[in-house]
């Protein structure tokens, strides 16, 4: 008689929890030194399971699958010259920021998940985060390959992996990842599922990635949604840790709250390129970033703090600001970029009358009033031959390293600096949840490596800035920066098109 | 009302899949996106193998939602049978 098939349930004990083994000679403790340093309790690790019971042979299965549908499509995109069918060639800047600001990242994800995926006490947890740990390198290695074929095309995307954490805007995913996996293993786990995965991905992997199918760019959009499906795994096994961590001992609710109210802030400040990216790089329109937040964050984030609040857990610290600052971030940031766009490794320019009008439509409260007055300017001055660009380098915030462009919420005009004394030394923030994560871990975030300060202490190979981005960013100094208008991608586009 | 939601790539699987949803859960709402298909419901969601087997008209184990998945929201349940997402109140 042949085996009967094992149910899912069964199949998923044998493969995860029966793998596992009592330490009969070794202490379980030191087996796992890094599992109660954070304060956390764990009582009983049986009790964790994973929603999805994915076992390793499903798992190769699928994957597979994956993969295999994945490179067709890359293969046929570049056959047929897909960069050819984009919308148009200022999208290619959104690629740019995204391989310099999220690649590495993958990276580091695949990094940690293989530390907590040996350090977990549970097998359970353990099997989910090797999983993960090989999602997150495949995700390395599929945006690598997506963007090579650009890479033969268009200029800035020849040097990400040495800029990623180089950069003076770079370093703000770079040192979001370095805090997270520089944490005890279940901070690292809330940071990366809950504030990356559930915040930042659900962001950019999927308004976004619709956004670049809009545009025509079919290897980009397939990437973005093979790999968000496993990130909507990802994001289902963190939640299911914390639900875990906060049904095991009621002494964890507050250290859990305490990694909400920081890792949420620490996401929305890493969301301002996001931001930009939505509503200013992609030239067909979606949604705009306002209403991509108000989906993904507000009702998404809404339903899950609702669902939390049975064990204590409220919703972020400062989540009342965030989301008032929702209405101007992208404006601010894409004017930071523009202003300091000598010192940028991808191409800035005035959005279009068209595309004004759409942002003044999208932004009723804020475009018209704050920001559109800025464009009709630079409209005048670029008319008049005067393309401005400011000097040097802005001053970045000691906790997330963005560029203090932060305003006040009830007053627009006014940038918000905070700032801290420790040891002697002054600190600046850009708001208050900067300052309160800084001053919760001092010893951690006065080791802050931020690009402006290393490279006016002489530490970037350079006493100017020119120098320090040729050599020392590996930027092609007046081909990769400056404004889209009469850059190299743009006068190659033309001859493409006129052909 | 929390609203639980799944995102689908928009392919040749996902319309069937998308069918057995509007089947087995009347009040679903289902809109067309660029390249994607998001569909949201009140409190739950389910979805079930015989009926997406019986719309796409093959044997579909409930693992190949993997294949057509872009993301999702809600608490995740998933045997043999049935994929569900559901909040708690
Ligand atoms: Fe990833
Ligand atoms: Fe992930
Ligand atoms: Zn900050």
């Amino acid at each position: 008689m042949a085996a009967k098939k094992l149910n899912m349930k069964d199949k998923y004990k044998m493969l995860t929890r029966d793998l596992d083994w009592e330490f009969s000679y070794q202490d379980r403790k030191e087996a796992f030194p890094y599992e109660e340093y954070e304060g956390i309790k764990i009582t009983d690790w049986s009790k964790w399971e994973d929603p999805f019971r994915l076992t390793m042979d499903a798992y190769w299965k699928y994957q597979a699958e994956k993969e295999k549908k994945l490179y067709a499509i890359f293969d046929a995109f570049a056959q047929n010259n897909g960069h050819l069918n984009i919308s148009d060639p200022r999208y290619v800047n959104a690629l740019k920021v995204f391989l310099g600001g999220v690649t590495p990242v993958e990276y580091q994800a695949y990094q940690g998940f293989a530390h907590v995926g040996r350090q977990f006490g549970g097998v359970g947890a353990r099997v989910a985060c090797q999983m993960q740990s090989i999602d997150e390198l495949r995700h390395v290695q599929t945006q690598i390959h997506a963007m090579s074929h650009y890479n033969k095309f268009f200029d800035g995307l020849h040097n990400w992996n040495g800029m990623q954490d180089k950069v003076w805007y770079m370093s703000v995913p770079t040192s979001f990842f370095h805090d997270a996996r520089s944490s005890g293993p279940f901070e690292f786990l809330l940071a990366i599922s809950f504030s990356f995965e559930y915040v930042l991905t659900n962001l950019l992997f999927v308004p976004f990635m619709s956004g670049a199918a809009y545009n025509g760019d079919m290897a980009t959009v397939t990437f973005g949604f093979s790999s968000q499906s496993d990130e909507a795994r990802h994001m289902t096994l963190g939640l299911e840790v914390i639900k875990f961590l906060l049904e095991q001992h009621e002494d964890n609710v507050p250290i859990v709250q305490k990694w909400v109210d920081k890792w949420f802030w620490r996401g929305t400040r890493v969301l301002g390129i996001v931001s930009m990216m939505m509503d200013y790089m992609l030239p067909n329109k979606v949604m705009s970033w306002r209403e991509a937040w108000e989906i993904y964050f507000e009702q998404a984030g809404g339903a899950l703090f609702k669902d939390l609040a049975r064990y204590g857990i409220k919703p972020p610290k400062y989540v009342d600001i965030a989301t008032a600052q929702m209405d101007h971030m992208s404006h601010q940031t894409w004017w930071n970029f523009y202003n300091f766009g000598e010192a940028a490794g991808f191409h800035t320019w005035i959005p279009s009358d068209k595309e004004l009008d759409w942002l003044s439509e999208k932004y009723p409260q804020t475009f018209d009033k704050y920001y559109r007055p800025r464009w009709e300017l630079a409209k005048k001055m670029e008319a008049e031959g005067k393309r401005f660009y400011s000097k040097g380098l802005p001053q970045l915030c000691n906790t997330c390293q963005v560029a203090m462009i932060n305003t006040e919420v009830d007053d627009p005009t006014m940038l918000v600096y905070r700032s801290t004394e420790y040891k002697g030394e002054k600190y600046h923030f850009c708001s208050d949840g900067c300052h309160d994560i800084f001053v919760d871990e001092p010893e951690k975030f006065v080791q802050s490596w931020l690009p402006v300060h290393q490279i006016l202490q002489g530490n970037c190979g350079g006493a100017d800035l020119e120098t320090v981005m040729r050599e020392y960013y590996g930027m092609d100094v007046g081909v990769d920066n400056l404004d889209m208008k009469g850059s190299p991608d743009e006068l190659r586009w033309k001859e493409w098109k006129s052909a | 009302m929390n609203k639980v939601y799944i995102a689908l790539q928009d392919n040749d699987v996902s319309r069937y899949i998308v069918e057995a949803i509007e089947a087995d859960n009347p009040d679903v709402k289902v809109q067309y996106q660029p390249a994607m298909i998001r569909i949201e419901n009140d409190l739950q969601l389910t979805i079930k193998r015989e009926t997406v087997e019986e719309k796409i008209g093959r044997d579909w184990d409930v693992q190949e939602l993997h294949l057509s998945l872009i993301t999702l929201g809600g608490n995740v349940d998933e045997d043999e049978d049935a994929f569900t997402l559901s909040w708690n109140q």
